[in-house]
């Protein structure tokens, strides 16, 4: 019997340790990714258990009132809802024009070198805390500006929504700018071949196109200011509730601060019976309020993707 | 006329080409658009293409060759001063337009470029309308009447041959035409500014040949009308196309590694194609290199 | 034919040179440009403006008594109050987003982008996770509250209500955690592809290739989005009043004894909202120092992140 030399058998088998520890890694990062899920479910879980007592027992008559004063049982979902779009609007009034001209500025006229010095600094205004603009508001903003130009209390909406603003100034203008700098390059070339000046090449080719980009950043800019709780806790004044005021140079409350005071200070949030689920239920509010709008956000941003 | 008429198919595209005797080095030429002379354009320290003198005959075809990198598009765009743009470029040398120094202090870029057009490699379509896309450049000059915008805009699309197509959506988006469409709404887009002027750069390399065709026979067309310079890594194109034709080729430094593009040869285009002076263009024309 | 048309382009042509030479001041375009930098500069004056404030505003504490600011602990005198606690449960709330977020966060990132297909199932988790980041602060306080201070209350801070550093450092944790998921997603989404299949071309599992090419390369952009979240979580405040952050309880918050993780505790941002609310100019002198040293912090922090994602992105 002759021993034909076979050549070794051929295995295209992962060898076993190394299966394994792949094997390992695949499922650890699957369940580091879901982990984001089970925050979300948590989220709403922690939200819908007591907003749900809230909503299926506070009497409708509470909910009409004359102000925001959970402890004795006024829930008045006006007076801070309506708080926060004055605090929102007067955000946006402060941020849109800055945050755009500063976005089309570094992405239209700036040099390369200029936008390499001011980007950062714009993204360290973005880095500071909302608790020190809130500072900034009640001591310098209120007095410096606001109290000067008017008779505005200490505490007023109107401060705070302006550090609101500056809060929110380099949102809008990183995501405006990242909008208008997807815009492709030949289409600005287009424009300049055909004899356009930087600014009807900016006002009617990049702007149009980048419009997507632009209405995103709003929206983000919206989500934002309303979910901004420090700055109004700390200046606008109201710490344990608020009447119904239009008055923007008066203290108000918005939902966040509403939530926020409630649980300051105190061991446990004390109060009448529905004191303690009334926070969840504002909160939940303020969930689905900004939820709607960072989806129609998303929606938008990738549109600009998409498109370029 | 003293001028040959060359009559030829090719790619069952028929092709007309007029060659003169007397054409290229003659610096004084009466007919020249632009007279260029020692031309170096530099970004930021590097040298990027050194020493160019070319003359651009009046409603001639002038095709810039060469291997990439060789600078030729470079070139092209300091004709309408797009280079300006480039933060670290700088163009020395002399660049007489009509008689004037384009880069003279008392020249405005954009004027400059109301008046030379450019069609680009990747059609570059702005995301709106037909309509709005022919009807940008005349805006921009103050054209606000709607029947005199539809006559640019029809006018304009017929020299570019485009009109049938398109003529039942002119408001449908630019973006939904094909390749080779969107590169003619270039053109159009460009004419509708009634440029003197018209330089391409690669206008054909994004588009498959049948596209390529239907732009070559468009050059022919409009040439009546307009000085046109092409830049094109084809080399057929350029002798199907052009009346005159530059090669360019790169110099490598040989200390830095750094390449410069020069202008080798610039002659009639059968010249080049059939008798070069130049060794370094006989090489690239037959194959050898390139 | 071609003779008689010559008139007509001299004509053009000497039209175009007056064209091209015609001096007509670009006004409009030039104050365009000024009122877009002018909104920049605008901005940026803001933050000089409110640096020099607090820094003027809390000079009198800053230049003669920093020490015992840094050392002393909470009271009810402005002269004799300290952040030793606060800076505390700060240092204890970054210790946790770096033990806890930083891992999961990433590990999340490299799921994303290295494993998950590009299937509705990764799609939704992408949704999940932008919108998570959108989320105010102030709701994953209610988050906090619920499950870490009420239902593990028992475990986080037995003696405290579940009111402790454990329940506060969780609740950033979760907070900062969508925001290194996406920058890392991102870092991980620059790395090249050619570095991957020259991986796979070798052999190399997915794993092995992710752990020996992959994250090496975007371990900068990674460690750009840990500082930056480390920053945000030193800096928020109102998830911490949800989870019963104080500033008038404290037994004794000074140890740095782990055991000590249970108990009640405050943070920088906690005290400098409490101390805003104080009347008078010495507290506010206060209240300015307590901020720039939490500034100092956070901004340097920032600062060192974005300067090392530039140095990196320019040898790009």
């Amino acid at each position: 019997m002759t021993v034909v030399d076979s050549p070794a058998p051929v295995s295209l088998q992962l060898s076993g340790r190394r299966a394994r520890s792949e094997r390992i890694a695949r499922v650890l990062f699957l369940v580091a990714g879901l982990t984001s899920v089970l925050v979300s479910v948590l989220i709403l879980w922690s939200l819908t258990r007591e907003a749900w007592t809230f909503v299926s027992q506070v009497e409708a008559a509470a909910l009409w009132t004359d102000g925001w004063f959970p402890r004795r049982g006024m829930y008045d979902i006006r007076t801070i809802v309506l708080g926060s779009f004055l605090i929102t609007g007067i955000a946006l009034l402060v941020a849109i024009p800055i945050g755009l001209s500063a976005a089309i500025y570094l992405s239209e006229y700036a040099s390369p070198r200029l936008r390499r010095i001011l980007k950062p600094v714009l993204e360290i205004l973005a880095g500071i805390p909302s608790v020190v603009l809130g500072f900034f508001a009640l001591t310098f903003i209120s007095p410096e500006i606001v109290q000067r130009f008017s008779d505005a209390d200490q505490f007023n909406m109107l401060a705070a929504g302006i550090a609101v603003g500056i809060l929110v100034i380099p949102l809008v203008a990183s995501v405006s700018e990242d909008a208008m700098r997807s815009v492709p390059n030949a289409l600005r070339e287009a424009s300049y071949g055909l004899g356009a000046r930087k600014i009807s090449t900016t006002v009617r080719i990049v702007i149009p196109a980048a419009v997507s980009g632009l209405v995103a950043a709003l929206i983000i800019a919206v989500s934002r200011a309303i979910g901004e709780t420090m700055v109004v806790f700390v200046a606008a004044g109201a710490t344990g509730g608020s009447l119904f005021s239009t008055n923007v140079l008066g203290p108000g409350q918005t939902m966040t601060a509403a939530i926020a005071s409630q649980a300051a200070g105190t061991d446990q949030v004390v109060g009448e019976g529905l004191t303690f689920q009334s926070l969840f239920f504002v909160a939940m509010l303020l969930f689905i309020i900004t939820l709607f709008l960072n989806l129609i956000a998303d929606r938008f941003v990738r549109r600009v993707r998409q498109t370029y | 006329m003293d001028a040959d008429l060359n009559i030829e198919t090719i790619g069952g595209t028929r092709v007309t080409t007029t060659q003169q005797d007397t054409m290229g080095s003659s610096p004084s030429s009466p007919s020249a658009v632009f007279s260029v002379r020692d031309l170096n354009v530099y970004y930021g320290r590097f040298l990027a293409v050194r020493n160019v003198d070319v003359d651009i005959i009046e409603r001639k075809i002038t095709a810039f060759i060469g291997p990439s990198g060789c600078g030729k598009t470079t070139v092209l765009r300091c004709f309408n001063r797009m280079n300006d743009l480039i933060e670290t470029a700088r163009v020395e040398g002399d660049l007489q337009y009509r008689g004037i120094d384009l880069y003279s202090a008392n020249v405005n870029a954009t004027e400059v470029r109301r008046r030379i057009g450019m069609v680009f490699q990747k059609p570059n379509p702005f995301p709106k309308s037909i309509y709005d896309n022919l009807a940008f450049g005349p805006r921009l000059n103050g054209v606000k009447k709607k029947n005199e915008l539809d006559d640019v805009v029809e006018s304009s699309l017929k020299r570019a041959a485009l009109w049938d197509e398109v003529k039942d959506r002119l408001k449908a988006s630019a973006m939904g035409l094909s390749g080779g469409q969107q590169q003619r709404l270039c053109i159009a887009r460009c004419i509708a500014v009634e440029p003197d002027v018209i330089l391409m750069d690669e206008p054909c390399s994004a588009l498959d040949p049948i596209a390529t065709a239907r732009i070559e026979d468009l050059m022919q067309e409009i040439k009546k009308d307009y000085t046109i310079i092409i830049v094109t890594h084809n080399m057929q194109q350029a002798a199907r196309v052009s009346d005159q034709t530059a090669f360019f080729t790169t110099e490598v430094n040989s200390v830095s590694d750094l390449r410069t593009g020069v202008l080798v040869e610039f002659d009639a285009t059968p010249k080049i194609f059939s008798n070069p002076s130049d060794e370094r263009t006989e090489a690239y024309v037959t194959g050898r290199f390139g | 034919m071609e003779l008689s048309k010559p008139s007509d382009a001299a004509r053009r042509g000497a039209a175009v040179v007056s064209d091209i030479t015609r001096r007509e001041r670009d006004i409009a375009g030039g104050v365009v440009r000024v009122v877009l930098m002018g909104a920049l500069v605008l901005a940026l004056l803001v933050l000089v403006v409110l640096i020099v404030d607090v820094v003027t505003g809390g000079w009198s504490v800053l230049s003669s008594s920093l020490g015992d600011l840094l050392t002393g602990t909470l009271g009810s005198k402005p002269e004799t109050s300290g952040l030793s606690q606060a800076i505390r449960g700060s240092f204890y709330i970054a210790v946790f987003v770096i033990i806890v977020a930083v891992p999961l966060g990433v590990a999340a990132a490299i799921y994303l982008e290295e494993y998950a297909s590009n299937g509705r199932f990764a799609r939704f988790i992408d949704i999940n996770i932008r919108n998570l980041a959108g989320v105010p602060s102030v709701v994953y306080g209610i988050l906090g509250l619920t499950i870490f201070v009420k239902m593990l209350g028992s475990i986080t801070g037995p003696d405290s209500n579940g009111r402790s550093v454990i329940s506060a450092g969780l609740t950033l944790s979760v907070l900062v955690l969508p925001i290194i998921i996406i920058t890392s997603a991102e870092a991980i989404r620059a790395v090249p592809n050619g570095i991957r299949e020259a991986g796979f071309g070798v052999g190399a599992t997915r794993w092995e290739v992710v752990r020996s090419h992959v994250l090496p390369y975007a371990a900068p952009g990674i460690l750009t989005g840990v500082v930056l979240s480390v920053a945000r979580a030193l800096g928020e405040a109102a998830p911490l009043i949800l989870v019963g952050a104080t500033t008038g309880f404290l037994t004794t918050g000074e140890s740095y004894l782990p055991s000590s993780l249970q108990e009640r505790f405050t943070a920088l941002p906690i005290v400098i909202s409490t101390w805003s609310g104080r009347p008078g100019v010495d507290w506010r002198s206060s209240t300015s120092a307590a901020i720039v040293v939490m500034l100092a912090i956070v901004l340097v922090a920032n600062a060192g992140a974005i300067l090392l994602r530039n140095h990196y992105e320019k040898k790009r």
